[in-house]
């Protein structure tokens, strides 16, 4: 089992760094946010229990939105992105006095996807996606986006509007971020998304490459054309910047008084340390080395603010050079 | 034979065969209905039986199907529901002995009473909703214990409150004029003798009520219980996951295994709702008996 | 048997003849305790008082924050276009706050359960109140109660994992999240809530009816749709109303079978949105929040709590205007 190595390695990574996490700490973190960072925070936390027993972790899902709205208001340690912080919230915090550290933790590159038994779709381009799903778009059957596809009524699946996903997707593809068509089944947790396209054969959706990665099985991976031919996500698509333009960093703000407390800085270490296996395992694309060095760097040296403002675009190249 | 009688010797025929007919309708129907019961309890016992063992109920919950577990969601069902208890039982039945020994019947236990029939009916959701408004912002108490406990007594309080005034409004008249006649007083009266003999009768319409309220889900869904909870809660404001939590949260995710995990989570809520019921079953006849 | 006014009658003088007894203890009493004020008694007197006050707090509590969040949500929209608006997207640009596609939602998947449940109920009822030997009514009423007794999580999951898989077998067409599947298990939710009430209400029927329906040579069958149901007309309508209450305020099953997406479809085959639903929705993704969003989930909380109050008062209603009374 693919787990049970990585526990295996896991438990070797923390007696070998025994040291570190010698003292036995109490008391509780609390993370909350994007459905999308959900996966690697929840084996994140999971791991630090067996190496900190006592310290209390808990993981909400509520649409990186409605994670900062809770993280801005004090509730949460934490906040799982997947999104940058917006210039709205960095203003809320700044009149609340809240400081913010960004870290970035993986790459993702969002899926669109079809049913399993799909027969027809082969790729998208990044045009007919607007079509889909600009406001007001007029597609309502397959045949309406490429002629000679069905004439079914398409069923369409995607992130609630809190989620940072809705925001990227949105952003990227209609050019105004929260720019959508509003009907179509929207859910802030991703498994719900999956249930309903792996349950629909005339039904289309988009999601984080992860929850893909986990349901490989029900889903079929429709490729993305923006000009130089399909591209399929995967690890190296993503990470070499070809996967475009769906592809971006996914983050994690800690909020800076929280990291006074032993427990979450010692939190915020691990998930650092380990954010690279177990991103990849539960199906993102971990980001090199140096940038998770530079980010505990980071924490220790309470580097508060964002690298992100409204005109920075999101990729990989800004992402290392910002760090 | 005369036509006449034929006719209406037929017609007699008709109306018993469709008198047979009908009864047997009847009782397939409601056989029909009941048997829902077994295909929901096979079809939850198929899926879920072969994930339950010691390792189920001992971890905490995993991405890994194979190593999750109902710990947290099994000791915050019960620290939430212990609270309830605390919380709604004496209320409950404090209410119920006022309004039905102590208070004047006037307008205002009138009111009262309305009032707890019509709370009886509020959707569990719109508790939730009051739950996060009052206690979770309004009194700052958080995603905690405390707030689950105390919304989920709002809830059911009602029902206590109910069941406990059947029980109090059968104890026989004679026991508390027996009592007045001998110089006791109102309370005297009712706590020393419409209470006790009213117990059984309170303590099965209190386990009920708990039943219920160990399988609420949307108010704590509502109040933010829904996380992953790795941890035991170990105080009242603590955060906590409950087991119906748990299994909404396995029953949405999208891979078999963690549909399986929900259907044993759910033998495990069930296991425990027939736990509470056989024990109120139990102390009934307990009491009773001792009351003979 | 009397006639209905003169039995009224009797019952008022009895009552009043059993409250003048109760009243000269009272006073009878009061005389006693008068020689000494019994503080103790009085804070505990007090101290239950107190108690009882407490349900009369949670319903004002209720209403004051429905009330103060309403009154926010409608400065904002006009109770026009929520009330009779037909487009529900409240969380995207530009919003539209029509609550007709949530309304109709839940009175699908109600109208769908009631379909199911009415029949299936009253046929239970009249079999356990008039032909079931003792023997079966031990086994089967035990059984509609544990269908009562089980958490409405339970339901999602059998409609997801069961009922909704077993409906694509015969339509193919059908939507994972479909409002069919919700109505069918919202169905067996409140079955029992019929069942139980409504024989309750037949076996209230007493047994002089049906002998001298018998006796005029009345049909088993005749007999229980002529004499007995009409009879307890007014408890089976008042169980009616109530399972219907309760299907309207059911949350998780329908989040869990039937969707998230206002629509005003007709057919039962494709995803829905209940007002529960997308309270749910609104609160896993957004709750901290201030602002109109926010506020959404409290003008549906309140239109809900409305129509569930109404419908319980009606039933009450029912049970007490229509209620036959045998002597």
């Amino acid at each position: 089992m693919a787990g049970k190595q990585i526990v295996a390695t896991l438990l070797l990574i923390s007696i070998l760094s025994g040291s570190a996490y010698a003292e036995r700490l109490r008391g509780t973190v609390s993370l909350d946010g994007s459905s999308t960072v959900f996966p690697i925070s929840e084996a994140v936390a999971e791991e630090f229990l067996a190496v900190q027993p006592r310290v209390r972790v808990t993981v909400g899902v509520s649409g990186t939105g409605g994670g900062f709205k809770k993280f801005l208001a004090g509730e949460t340690d934490i906040n799982d992105a997947s999104r940058p912080i917006k210039t709205r919230e960095i203003k809320f915090a700044h009149d609340k006095d809240i400081g913010f550290i960004e870290l970035p933790v993986a790459y993702d590159g969002l899926s669109l996807v079809v049913n399993k038994k799909n027969d027809w779709v082969d790729y998208l381009t990044v045009a007919e996606l607007r079509k889909i799903w600009q406001p007001g778009s007029s597609v309502t059957n397959w045949s309406d986006i490429r002629t000679g596809w069905p004439r079914q009524k398409i069923r369409l699946y995607g992130p609630g509007t809190d989620s940072g996903t809705f925001d990227y997707f949105t952003e990227t593809i209609n050019g105004k971020s929260g720019a959508s068509r509003p009907d179509y089944t929207a859910s802030e947790d991703d498994n719900t998304l999956v249930q309903g396209v792996s349950g629909d054969l005339n039904s289309l959706g988009y999601f984080g490459f992860a929850y893909y990665e986990a349901n490989k099985d029900k889903l079929k991976l429709v490729a993305i054309d923006r000009g130089d031919g399909p591209v399929l996500p995967g690890p190296t698509t993503i990470n070499n910047g070809t996967y475009a333009p769906l592809s971006r960093p996914i983050f994690v703000y800690i909020r800076k008084s929280a990291l006074d407390r032993p427990e979450v800085m010692a939190f915020a270490r691990f998930y650092l340390s380990n954010a690279a296996i177990l991103a990849s395992e539960v199906g993102y694309i971990p980001l090199p080395d140096f940038v998770y060095e530079k980010a505990i760097r980071r924490i220790e040296r309470r580097e508060t603010g964002t690298a992100y403002h409204h005109n920075v675009e999101l990729n990989a190249a800004n992402l290392l050079a910002t760090q | 034979m005369n036509t006449r009688l034929s006719d209406s010797r037929k017609q007699l025929l008709r109306r018993h065969r469709k008198a047979r007919f009908f009864s047997f309708v009847w009782a397939l129907v409601t056989w029909l209905g009941a048997m829902l019961l077994g295909v929901l309890l096979y079809q939850v016992w198929v899926e879920g039986y072969k994930w339950l063992d010691m390792q189920f109920i001992t971890s905490f919950p995993s991405r890994f199907p194979d190593r999750a577990g109902i710990k947290s969601a099994l000791v915050g069902t019960i620290w939430l529901i212990t609270m309830v208890a605390f919380i709604s039982i004496p209320i409950g039945v404090a209410t119920a002995l006022y309004l039905e020994e102590l208070s004047k019947k006037g307008w205002v236990s009138r009111m009262i009473e309305l009032n707890i029939a019509n709370l009886a009916g509020v959707p569990s959701i719109v508790y939730g909703i009051i739950g996060l408004t009052i206690f979770v912002r309004g009194l700052d108490l958080g995603r905690s214990l405390v707030s689950g406990a105390l919304t989920v007594s709002l809830l059911v309080l009602p029902v206590i409150i109910i069941a406990s005034r059947e029980a109090i409004k059968s104890v026989p008249t004679s026991i508390r004029h027996a009592a007045f006649a001998l110089g006791a007083t109102r309370w005297q009266t009712t706590w020393a003798h419409v209470l006790p003999a009213s117990i059984p009768g309170i303590l099965t319409g209190v386990i009920l009520a708990l039943s219920r309220a160990i399988g609420e889900t949307a108010p704590l869904i509502m109040i933010g219980a829904l996380t992953y909870v790795a941890f035991v809660p170990e105080g009242p404001m603590d955060a906590f996951t409950a087991l119906p939590i748990q299994i909404f949260n396995w029953i949405s995710r999208p891979q078999q295994e963690f549909h399986e995990l929900a259907a044993g989570g759910i033998i495990v809520l069930l296991g425990v709702l027939l736990v509470m019921n056989a024990l109120a079953i139990f102390i009934r006849y307990k009491t009773e008996q001792k009351l003979q | 048997m009397m006639r209905p006014s003169a039995v009224i009658d009797n019952g008022m003088t009895n009552c009043t003849m059993a409250n003048k007894v109760i009243a000269n203890i009272d006073s009878g009493m009061q005389t006693i305790n008068r020689r000494r004020v019994r503080w103790g008694e009085l804070l505990i007197q007090s101290s239950l008082a107190l108690c009882a006050m407490i349900s009369v707090v949670t319903t004002a509590v209720i209403i004051i924050v429905l009330v103060k969040e309403n009154l926010g949500f409608f400065y904002e929209v006009s109770p026009v276009d929520f009330f009779f608006g037909t487009r529900w997207v409240p969380l995207f640009e530009p919003s539209s706050y029509g609550v007709l596609p949530l309304l109709w939602g839940t009175l699908s998947v109600t109208f769908g359960a009631a379909l199911f449940a009415i029949p299936v109920g009253l046929a239970s009822a009249v079999y356990l109140s008039e032909y079931a030997s003792r023997r079966m009514r031990s086994i089967v009423k035990p059984i509609l109660e544990m269908l009562a007794g089980i958490p409405t999580v339970v339901y999602g999951y059998f409609a997801l994992v069961f009922i909704t898989p077993l409906l694509k077998e015969f339509i193919p067409g059908i939507q994972v999240f479909n409002a069919l599947s919700g109505a069918i298990v919202v169905g067996i939710m409140i079955l029992p809530t019929i069942a139980t009430l409504s024989d309750n209400a037949l076996r209230a029927v007493p047994d002089v009816l049906r002998q001298g329906a018998y006796a005029l040579g009345a049909t088993s069958f005749e007999v229980t749709t002529r004499v007995v149901v009409p009879a307890g007309l007014s408890g089976v309508m008042a169980s009616f109303l109530l399972a219907i209450s309760r299907a309207i305020g059911e949350t998780m099953a329908v989040t869990l079978a039937a969707g998230a997406t206002p629509n005003l479809s007709l057919t039962f085959l494709e995803s829905i949105q209940t007002m529960t639903a997308y309270i749910v929705q609104v609160s896993m993704g957004d709750t901290p929040a201030g602002g109109i969003a926010y506020q959404t989930m409290f003008a549906v909380a309140g239109l809900l709590f409305l129509v569930t109050l109404g419908l319980n008062i009606f039933s009450q209603w029912v049970l007490s205007r229509y209620r036959e009374v045998y002597e």
